[in-house]
C-alpha cells in the first residue's frame, strides 16, 4: 500500500493507506473504502453510503467545496488535489471544510505535496498527507515544529500572537 | 523610539525563520537540494539569482527605519556587498552582489535589528506601502503605520495566502494627499472618518502596473477600521479561489476584478466576509492599542512657527534656500519640517546609497530627527521630524555626503528600476537613460523653472519603475536585440491618479533625452503660468502638441 502520513493528536505517523483511489472509469471493488472524483461521487456516492461503505471525495482546485456541504456529515474523507505545489486553492478549500462546515473527517493533501508545505497545510486543517517528495513523518514533524508562534488565526486553532500576548 | 518595538514573539518569529533558512542553504551547498528545489525556498527569503550574482531584497516594513537599522544595512552593504544598497520603488532595499554562503549570516544580522527578507518575493502578500510622511503631516486622519504593522503581522506566514495566483501588494495612506500610489496597488487603503467621527477605510481593489495597468476600484466606501483584517481575509480568499492560474500575465487580482466587474467582485467579498468568523481574525482593541503604543510618540517642543536662525541662514546661502524651497515639506507641528533626501544626485544611480551615506543619514536622524527615517516609493529618503532651527546643520551634513541634491519631484528626480544593468527580466537599461536626462537638466535654475515633473523609467513591461504613472513614463523594449524606449505621457501616482498614454513609436536610446527635452520645451511654451505643471498642461491640451514636438522631424524625413 502507498505510504501516507497522518496527523493524529498532534503526532505525525507513517501509516498504510486503506483507501482505494478510483478514477472516473475504474471498476468499483466489491468492498473496502474508496475515494471517488466529485462527478462520480455525485452519480454513485449516495448508493455506496447507503450500503454503509466509507466514502471519500477527491476535489480538484476549481471545484467548490460548498457543493459537498449536504453530504459532508456522511463523508469520512475529502482529498484536496494539488496539481502543482504552487496552486494554493486547496488551502482555502481546507479552511472552509474545517471552519465553515465543521468537517471532522480526514482532509487529505494529494498531488504535488512537499514537506516545505507541511506547516501551511496543517494550519489550514489538513491531517492526511500523501507526499510526492519521499518525505516521511519525521521530516513533517520537524517542518511543522520549527516555529514557536503564529501571527494569525487559522483552522488549527493555535493561539495567534495577539491572543498569546494577552496571557499573563 | 520611532519604529514599532519588537517584543519576544516578534523576535522569535525572525529567529525561527533565519534558523530554517540556514538549514536550507546548508542543504543546497552540500548538494542535498538541487537549484530547482531550492529556488522556491530562497525566493521566500528574498534571495534572487540575477545576471551577475545573488540579489537579496530586504523588507523595510512600510518604509520606516530607525538609525540602528539603517546602520545595520550600511554594515551589511560594506561586509557582504560592494559598499552600497539600492532603495526600490516598493520601499525595500536590495543588495545586488551577495554570495549564497553569506545569506544566512546576513539574515541573522538583519534579525538582530528586527529586520528580515520575509515575503519580499513569491506569490504572497508583500511588504506594505505606507505614507512616508506618516505622523508628520497635518493632513492625516490617522497614522497609517500601526495599521500597516497589523497587516504585516497578519500577512506574515499566512498559511492560506502563501501560494496566491500572483504577488500581492497593499498600500495604506492616512492622508487625502496620496504619496503611496494607492490606486496602483492590489489593495489600496485610505483612512477616513465616517459618521460620528468613526475611523474607517476606503477600500480600493484591483490596481496594478505591469503589462496591463489598471487603477483600483473602490469596492467599499467605508469599512470600520477594526474590521480591517477580516475584510482583507475575504478579499484574499475570493482572489485565491477565483484568480487565474493558467497565465501569469493574467493572474493578478486586477484581471479578476476587471473581468468580473468591480461590483460583482465586491458582492462576492461581502458575501464571504459575512460568513467569516470575524472575531477570531480581527485584532482586539487592546492589541491595536499595544501596537500603537509600541511605536512610541514623537516628542515635539513648543516652538514658534518661524525659525529666525533658519530664515537668516537661507537668506545668506542660496544653496540652502533652494534646498529649502524644493526639499522641505510642511509639518503638522509649528517649528518643524519634513526633510526629503534625494537619492538622485547628478550621475548617480536612482535609489542607490553608499554605506557612508546611510551612516550619515542614520546619524542625522539620531541627532536631529527623533531617530526616524522613511523610504519613499520615489526612491528617496525622508527625515520626517526635523526642527526648522536644525535645517542648516542637517543640510550642511547632507551636502558633505553628496545628499543635498535640491530636486525633489523635479525633472531630475527620476525613478528608474535597476534595468538591464542588473536584472534578468529587463529588456533594456534604465539607469543610463535616467543619467542622460538628468545631465540635460543639470542646471538647477532650469529645473526649478520647469517645476514638478515626474519621470519614471522601467526596463521592461513589469513596470518596477512605475512608468504607467509617470508624468513622462519611459518603457524599455527590445526590438530585434536593440534597446528602444516607448514614451508615455499623462500618468500620475498621486491622489489624482491616472495612467499614462503612449505618445508614439519607440525611440532608440540616444533619442530619449532629446525627446524629453523637446517635451519640456513644448510645455514651457504652452503653459499658462508657473503654477501649471507639465501634467496639467498635458491634461488641458492632450497629446497633439507633445507628439508634434517629438515626432515632427521624423515625419518630415
Amino acid at each position: 500500500m502507498p505510504t501516507l502520513i497522518r496527523l493524529e493528536n498532534g503526532q505525525f505517523l507513517d501509516t498504510a493507506d486503506r483507501w482505494v483511489n478510483l478514477d472516473a472509469d475504474a471498476p468499483l471493488p466489491s468492498e473496502g473504502d474508496v475515494i471517488l472524483p466529485l462527478a462520480r461521487f455525485e452519480a454513485e456516492g449516495g448508493a455506496l453510503l447507503d450500503e454503509g461503505r466509507s466514502v471519500g471525495v477527491l476535489i480538484q482546485p476549481d471545484q467548490a467545496v460548498e457543493g459537498l456541504a449536504y453530504d459532508l456529515p456522511r463523508l469520512a474523507l475529502v482529498a484536496l488535489a494539488f496539481p502543482r505545489f504552487r496552486d494554493g486553492r486547496a488551502y482555502s478549500s481546507a479552511v472552509l471544510l474545517r471552519s465553515r462546515f465543521g468537517f471532522k473527517g480526514e482532509v487529505r493533501a494529494v498531488g504535488e505535496v512537499l514537506c516545505d508545505q507541511a506547516r501551511d497545510m496543517v494550519r489550514c486543517g489538513f491531517n492526511g498527507f500523501a507526499p510526492s517528495d519521499g518525505s516521511d513523518a519525521v521530516i513533517w514533524a520537524a517542518a511543522v515544529g520549527r516555529y514557536r508562534h503564529v501571527y494569525q488565526a487559522a483552522a488549527d486553532r493555535l493561539a495567534p500572537a495577539f491572543i498569546e500576548r494577552e496571557r499573563p | 523610539m520611532s519604529v514599532y518595538a519588537y517584543d519576544t514573539i516578534d523576535r522569535e518569529m525572525l529567529a525561527d525563520r533565519a534558523a530554517e533558512f540556514r538549514g536550507q542553504v546548508a542543504r543546497r551547498l552540500s548538494g542535498a537540494l538541487s537549484e530547482d528545489q531550492f529556488k522556491p525556498l530562497r525566493l521566500m527569503n528574498g534571495l534572487y539569482l540575477q545576471l551577475h550574482a545573488y540579489m537579496l531584497r530586504v523588507a523595510i516594513p512600510y518604509g520606516a527605519l530607525d538609525g540602528r537599522q539603517l546602520r545595520a544595512l550600511a554594515a551589511i552593504s560594506r561586509d557582504y556587498d560592494k559598499g552600497y544598497g539600492h532603495f526600490t520603488t516598493r520601499t525595500n532595499i536590495q543588495f545586488h552582489w551577495i554570495k549564497l554562503k553569506d545569506a544566512p549570516d546576513i539574515l541573522d544580522r538583519l534579525a538582530a535589528v528586527d529586520l528580515h527578507a520575509i515575503q519580499t518575493s513569491g506569490n504572497c502578500i508583500r511588504n506594505i506601502t505606507a505614507d512616508p510622511y506618516a505622523g508628520a503631516t497635518a493632513e492625516e486622519v490617522d497614522d497609517p503605520r500601526p495599521w500597516s504593522e497589523a497587516l504585516r503581522q497578519w500577512s506574515t506566514f499566512h498559511p492560506e495566502f502563501t501560494y496566491l495566483p500572483r504577488k500581492f501588494k497593499i498600500a495604506v495612506t492616512g492622508s487625502s494627499k496620496d504619496r503611496t500610489v494607492a490606486r496602483a496597488h492590489d489593495i489600496g487603503l485610505k483612512l477616513i472618518r465616517g459618521a460620528e467621527g468613526r475611523l474607517g477605510f476606503e477600500v480600493m481593489v484591483g490596481g496594478g502596473m505591469g503589462r496591463t495597468p489598471y487603477l483600483g476600484a473602490t469596492i467599499r466606501e467605508f469599512l470600520p477600521a477594526k474590521s480591517l483584517l477580516s475584510y482583507l481575509t475575504a478579499i484574499l480568499r475570493v482572489y485565491n479561489r477565483l484568480g487565474r492560474r493558467d497565465n501569469i500575465y493574467k493572474a493578478r487580482i486586477k484581471i479578476l476584478v476587471a473581468s468580473m466587474g468591480a461590483e460583482a467582485f465586491a458582492r462576492q467579498v461581502e458575501a464571504e466576509w459575512a460568513l467569516l468568523d470575524q472575531a477570531s481574525i480581527d485584532l482586539p482593541d487592546l492589541e491595536l492599542e499595544r501596537i500603537r503604543a509600541a511605536f512610541g510618540a514623537a516628542r515635539f517642543e513648543a516652538l514658534p512657527a518661524r525659525s529666525q536662525a533658519f530664515d537668516a541662514a537661507r537668506a545668506a546661502d542660496p544653496a540652502l534656500a533652494r534646498f529649502a524651497r524644493n526639499n522641505l515639506s510642511a509639518h503638522k507641528q509649528p517649528g518643524y519640517t519634513v526633510v526629503n533626501i534625494s537619492l538622485k544626485a547628478p550621475g548617480a544611480t536612482p535609489g542607490d546609497a553608499t554605506a557612508e551615506q546611510m551612516e550619515a543619514i542614520a546619524a542625522l536622524a539620531e541627532r536631529y530627527g527623533q531617530d526616524d527615517i522613511r523610504v519613499t516609493h520615489a526612491q528617496n529618503l525622508v527625515l520626517p521630524h526635523v526642527r526648522l532651527d536644525d535645517v542648516p546643520a542637517v543640510f550642511a551634513q547632507l551636502q558633505h555626503y553628496g545628499l543635498g541634491t535640491p530636486n525633489l519631484d523635479l525633472v531630475t528626480d527620476i525613478i528608474a528600476c535597476p534595468g538591464l544593468d542588473y536584472c534578468a527580466l529587463a529588456n533594456a537599461r534604465a539607469i543610463p537613460i535616467a543619467n542622460d536626462i538628468a545631465r540635460r537638466f543639470a542646471e538647477p535654475d532650469r529645473a526649478d523653472a520647469i517645476g514638478e515633473l515626474k519621470i519614471k523609467i522601467s526596463g521592461c513591461i513589469n513596470a518596477c519603475g512605475h512608468h504607467h504613472v509617470g508624468h513622462i513614463g519611459i518603457l524599455g523594449v527590445d526590438k530585434k536585440g536593440e534597446e528602444f524606449y516607448q514614451l508615455s505621457l499623462g500618468g500620475s501616482g498621486a491622489e489624482d491618479a491616472s495612467l499614462a498614454a503612449i505618445l508614439g513609436p519607440a525611440l532608440p536610446a540616444d533619442q530619449v533625452a532629446p525627446a524629453v527635452q523637446a517635451l519640456v520645451d513644448a510645455y514651457l511654451g504652452l503653459r499658462t503660468g508657473q503654477a501649471e505643471r507639465f501634467l496639467d498642461t498635458y491634461r488641458r491640451l492632450g497629446p497633439a502638441p507633445f507628439k508634434e514636438a517629438v515626432y515632427a522631424d521624423a515625419d518630415q524625413a
